[in-house]
């Protein structure tokens, strides 16, 4: 570090590579003063003048504001604050076109002045020695101050940082052509710069501060040297004129030889680097008590009378800016209008764009000046392959390469290439013979690129999210099961020995587990819809919806199956004399798997109404179907256990295949009752309604229905087989409830995938 | 009111291919006029053949590929490609040759690959290079300088004998370029290569008249005028001095290295440096942009090879002159060359760029 001093003690610099020389058209605007502008009659102040968010609004349409009140504010760090350059009324708060390249709008206050230009209560500070680095910072936060040389990072930002700086670097060089804005604030104000700088001193401390400044200044450097003169520390480093001087890693190389790692911030080297304007803006701020009101801005170009630099408070429009200067663009086809200088400012859109806090140039050219600026792409011709681009690329680019992977959007080739090292100075295309805009290839690249990793980045999420949630349905799948077998289990055990009280026992567990299922589908299908945060309001009402149609049926399938029980032969035939309606067929196929799972639960505990038919149904059930015929063994078992014990054995393993049977049965039918549930839902609304309603009346008849029948056995045992049978449609129903709500959230999320894809 | 949206940069250095081009032929003319003052009429009249027909080669392959031909057709490239030709040729070379190698150079060296910006070859070499592999007695018949020269050879001679291959007199070629004492006449490159395959160490070879009293009779003044254009393009930045640099020291260091190693059968490094088409392929084809390599560090590579190469073949080969052959051979290889001689990326470490 003592030999860069040493060197630079010297005023011998390091170089960068390429670099070019466009005409400097300084000597337009740098001989005059800074004119200090009337007041506007209206202001458009964008609420956004920095990288960064935007604040919060404190003011409403109508309002009356004093100069100097802040508009926004907000507790993220990153926004920065705006304040009403003037006083007035606001007149509206609305979208408008900012200065941006692309021409967005943003949202902007409208504020009408009252030319009073009245003051909020300021208290300046005279000595900055007795504030805490915390309380400068804050100032400096609170005056809405961001970087003012291109960018416009928050600067309370920049310098809230870890003591440990080697290099503080004020970038003086302004090497746009065309601008003076810094050179004529540092020739009126080196003075309330050099307080500015020693604000950064002490809230930074670095080891040495730097001002870099090109050679074509130099009432500024004088100015500037004399105001430093008895600071040790400072050192005004005096550089050749070359453009990209003033690029932030261009500078630093000149300085200090060293190069900043693609990709990481100056800080990482210990180097801080701030502009001349922002050590203005943080001397005013943190000593007047001015917050960031207004800038110096060159307004230049030879479409101009009278080209000046001029004081122009934050949310002047252009239009007002040219007619103060004489813009005269009669006799002009097309006019160009510049924010910035001409190698890197951005054409505007139109006149009411406003200033910002990083505008320190408004560019009119005249055809003769600047005609590549009013033909646009227009003169390009094939790349001859002249290198030229390369040598002058500060960054040591390819730009011809870069431009042949951009116009091939061969985006891994472009990362090859180092594209994203590109500073968009303009140094390539400026040179190139072809005429070709190269830069504007790059930015289109750029942005594509952007896009096609945010939307990597998307994808990525979902795709997690989809993996979380199918390990979770897997999980839940197998409790499921788990649970179903337990089940099973406690009604095999039972079934073994029909006991009045291992019954009893039975339908208490089965009752305890219909109870958990129906709470824990309960609690999952609430889970369920608050962790599917992107299903809208709607998708939710869906859920509802379907859930509501999905219990509706399963209780009328309850019914039908307590209808069914009792005389389940008939039934049986019946279903197969209906086999030509398809959706009566499903329907009789569920009900049946329903009938017989219901049958077992009435043979375990009306033994006296299946003993009644126990052989003559035996036998037809056999004869029937292969199922039913499973059943009526288990029937039969059941009864054998109270009849005869000698075919307990093989009877319990027929019991046992029975059972397993019924449970499949049951599950399939879950999830074809969801399967239909939806089909049905999409496809027929208007059915689904009917449905609906004869659901419910089948429920009332079946609520009234049951007790009657139970009144015929009049027996404990078959009010509880009642119950539970009740209980399990009730869970069912939930499960089904829960089935709807998962597949509307799947099919939610289904879309947003494809959105995302998209 | 709404303005006129651009891109930056909105300035430029108000340079355009076609000035680049132009800037190019304008630097070739000292040595043009050179030829013409030591061999008369004959390179001037295979010039205009050349361009002429280039200019109807681009004009008609322009319109079938549907191009803008106001733009492209004078952009200059292909003035400058027919001039590339018309300097190379032999004097008095019938008129159809210039024709072909022109038409081959325009039609299939450049627009069957893409157009400008696209060739892999530089165009002008490539029709050499065929002209000399198809027609090798019509492009090896050198005439010698005017002042060795038995017959006299004004303009009307000479347009007389490239169209009809007879000058007004009845004189064939073939008598032309039979000198004063009976001799035909060579290049000195060539004699100097017939010399020494005869036996005869360099300085006897360089007895012959050819050689004049420097390095080679004409030759040498037409490379310095080549020389002088080259540094004026190189002044105006119109081409990058690494590759002429390059090639010449390259050639310098081989020619030099051989002749301490073997001064009998070695020609001087002058000799090799303002004989035959040196200069004109170290600043006008080696230069050409769109064939060579483009980082800087691939332009010195490019010149290296190139003079490597044209040493070689002068000293080894079957043709008494390298430079076509070698240009050729370094456009094949530029790719490869740019491929690693990436430059280093601001802030990238070495291995990784
Ligand atoms: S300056 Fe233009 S023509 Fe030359 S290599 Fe670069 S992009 Fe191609
Ligand atoms: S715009 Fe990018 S590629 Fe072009 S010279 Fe500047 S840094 Fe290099």
């Amino acid at each position: 570090m003592e030999s860069i001093i040493n060197r630079i003690n010297q005023q011998k610099f390091w170089s960068f590579h390429g670099g070019v020389h466009p005409p400097e058209q300084k000597a337009i605007t740098n001989q005059k003063p800074i004119k200090t502008l009337s007041l506007p009659d209206q202001l458009i102040i964008p609420l956004q003048q920095h990288i960064g968010r935007q604040g919060d609004l404190l003011v409403k349409v109508g309002d009356h504001v004093l100069k100097g009140q802040p508009l926004t504010q907000s507790a993220n760090p990153m926004a920065v604050p705006i304040h009403a350059p003037t006083s007035g009324k606001v007149a509206d708060i609305k979208h408008s076109v900012i200065a941006h390249p692309s021409g967005f709008t943003e949202l902007c206050i409208f504020l009408e002045v009252d030319h009073q230009d009245t003051w909020v209560k300021r208290t300046p500070c005279n000595d900055i020695t007795r504030l805490s680095n915390q309380e400068i910072i804050q100032k400096i936060a609170d005056a809405g101050i961001a970087g003012m040389g291109g960018a416009g990072f928050p600067t309370h930002i920049k310098v809230n940082t870890k003591p440990d700086i080697n290099f503080l670097i004020i970038n003086a060089a302004e090497c746009e052509p065309y601008i003076t804005a810094d050179d004529l604030l540092m020739c009126e104000h080196s003075e309330s710069i050099v307080d500015g700088i020693k604000i950064l001193d002490q809230l930074l401390s670095p080891a040495f501060i730097l001002i870099g400044i090109e050679d074509n200044k130099p009432k500024a450097i004088d100015a500037l040297k004399k105001a430093t003169a008895e600071i040790e520390k400072i050192h005004v480093c005096v550089l050749p004129t070359k453009y990209p001087t003033g690029g932030e890693k261009q500078l630093i190389q000149l300085l200090t030889g060293k190069e900043i790692k693609s990709g990481n911030l100056p800080i990482k080297e210990g180097i801080i680097m701030q502009n001349v304007a922002t050590c203005f803006a943080i001397s005013e701020a943190v000593i007047h008590d001015t917050p960031l009101l207004q800038r110096v801005v060159t307004v230049t170009g030879q479409a101009l009378e009278k080209p000046q630099n001029v004081w122009a408070l934050l949310g002047t429009p252009i239009h007002y800016l040219l007619n103060q200067c004489g813009f005269d663009n009669k006799g002009m086809e097309k006019t160009p209008v510049i924010m910035g200088g001409p190698m890197m400012g951005f054409s505007l859109p139109t006149d009411t764009v406003p200033v910002v806090k990083t505008t320190n140039c408004i560019l009119a050219p005249s055809y003769k000046e600047m005609p590549s600026a009013f033909e646009g792409s227009s003169a390009e011709v094939e790349c001859i392959r002249c290198g030229q681009c390369a040598d002058v690329c500060p960054t040591n680019l390819l730009p011809q390469e870069l431009q042949w992977s951009a116009k091939a959007k061969d985006y891994p080739q472009l990362k090859k290439l180092n594209l994203s090292d590109c500073i968009d100075c303009g140094a390539c295309a400026y040179v190139c013979p072809s005429h070709i805009p190269l830069v504007q290839y790059y930015r289109v690249a750029k942005a594509e690129i952007r896009q096609q990793q945010q939307q990597e980045i998307k994808a990525e999420k979902a795709k997690a999210r989809f993996e979380a949630r199918k390990q979770r349905l897997e999980k839940e799948k197998i409790a499921r099961e788990l649970k179903h077998k337990k089940a099973a289990e406690a009604r095999k055990a039972a079934m073994n020995k029909s006991t009045p009280e291992a019954a009893e026992a039975k339908s208490a567990v089965a009752a305890a587990l219909a109870r958990v299922k129906a709470k824990k589908a309960a609690s999952q299908k609430s889970s369920e819809n608050t962790a599917s945060t992107q299903a809208s309001e709607e998708t939710t009402i869906q859920d509802n919806k379907k859930a509501q149609v999905a219990a509706a049926i399963a209780r009328a399938k309850a019914k039908k199956q307590e209808k069914i029980a009792p005389q389940e032969s008939s039934s049986s035939a019946e279903n197969e004399s209906v086999k030509d309606d398809k959706k009566a067929k499903i329907a009789a196929a569920v009900a049946k798997a329903k009938a017989k799972k219901e049958q077992n639960k009435a043979a375990e505990s009306e033994p006296e109404q299946a003993k009644a038919s126990t052989s003559a149904d035996k036998k037809a059930n056999a004869i029937a179907k292969a199922k039913a015929k499973a059943l009526a063994k288990k029937t039969a078992s059941n009864n054998s256990d109270d009849s005869s014990k000698e075919q307990k054995a093989p009877l319990d393993k027929e019991a046992k295949k029975a059972a397993a049977i019924a449970k499949a049965k049951a599950k399939a039918k879950a999830k074809a009752l969801a399967k239909k549930d939806k089909a049905s839902d999409v496809k027929n609304n208007s059915q689904d309604d009917s449905q609906i309603s004869n659901d419910n009346d089948n429920q009332d008849i079946s609520q009234t229905g049951t007790p009657d029948k139970v009144k015929d056995s009049s027996d404990k045992d078959t009010k509880k087989a009642a119950i539970i049978a009740k209980a399990k449609a009730k869970a069912k129903a939930l499960a089904k409830k829960q089935l709807a709500s998962e597949s509307a959230s799947e099919e939610s999320q289904m879309i947003e995938q494809q959105k995302g894809a998209k | 009111m709404a303005f006129w949206i651009a891109s930056s940069p909105h300035n430029h250095i108000q340079k355009s291919t076609s000035s680049l081009m132009r800037l190019v032929i304008l630097a070739a003319f000292p040595g043009v006029l050179a030829q013409w003052y030591f061999f008369g009429w004959g390179n001037l009249i295979h010039i205009c053949i050349a361009m002429i027909t280039a200019i109807l080669c681009e004009f008609i392959i322009l319109s079938l590929r549907d191009k803008k031909i106001s733009e492209q057709l004078f952009d200059g490239s292909a003035l400058l490609t027919a001039l590339l030709i018309g300097v190379c040729l032999p004097a008095l070379a019938p008129w159809w040759i210039s024709v072909i190698g022109t038409i081959f150079a325009i039609a299939i060296a450049k627009h069957l690959y893409g157009g400008l910006g696209h060739n892999p070859f530089n165009p002008a070499m490539a029709g050499y290079v065929m002209l000399l592999i198809s027609f090798p007695l019509q492009m090896t018949t050198w005439q010698p300088p005017l002042s060795l020269m038995e017959m006299e050879l004004n303009f009307s001679n000479t347009l007389t004998t490239i169209f009809t291959g007879f000058t007004l007199d009845g004189y064939s070629v073939e008598q032309l370029r039979t000198t004063i004492d009976g001799v035909t006449m060579a290049t000195p490159l060539d004699t100097l290569k017939t010399s020494i395959t005869m036996g005869l160490t360099i300085t006897e070879a360089t007895q012959s008249a050819v050689f004049g009293e420097h390095f080679a009779l004409g030759w040498e003044w037409i490379n310095l005028a080549f020389l002088l254009g080259g540094l004026y393009l190189i002044s105006q930045k119109a081409i990058a001095w690494q590759t002429p640099v390059s090639f010449l020291f390259s050639l310098f260091l081989c020619s030099f290295i051989a002749y301490s190693i073997n001064p009998d059968s070695s020609a001087s490094t002058m000799f090799h440096w303002f004989s035959g088409a040196t200069m004109l392929g170290a600043f006008f084809i080696l230069t050409d942009p769109v064939t060579g390599a483009t980082s800087v560090k691939g332009r010195v590579v490019i010149g290296l090879l190139a003079g490597l190469l044209v040493y070689l073949i002068r000293a080894f080969g079957g043709y008494p002159d390298g430079v076509a052959f070698a240009v050729l051979l370094c456009n094949m290889s530029a790719p490869l060359i740019d491929q690693y001689t990436r430059p280093r990326t601001y802030g990238h470490s070495k291995e990784s760029s």
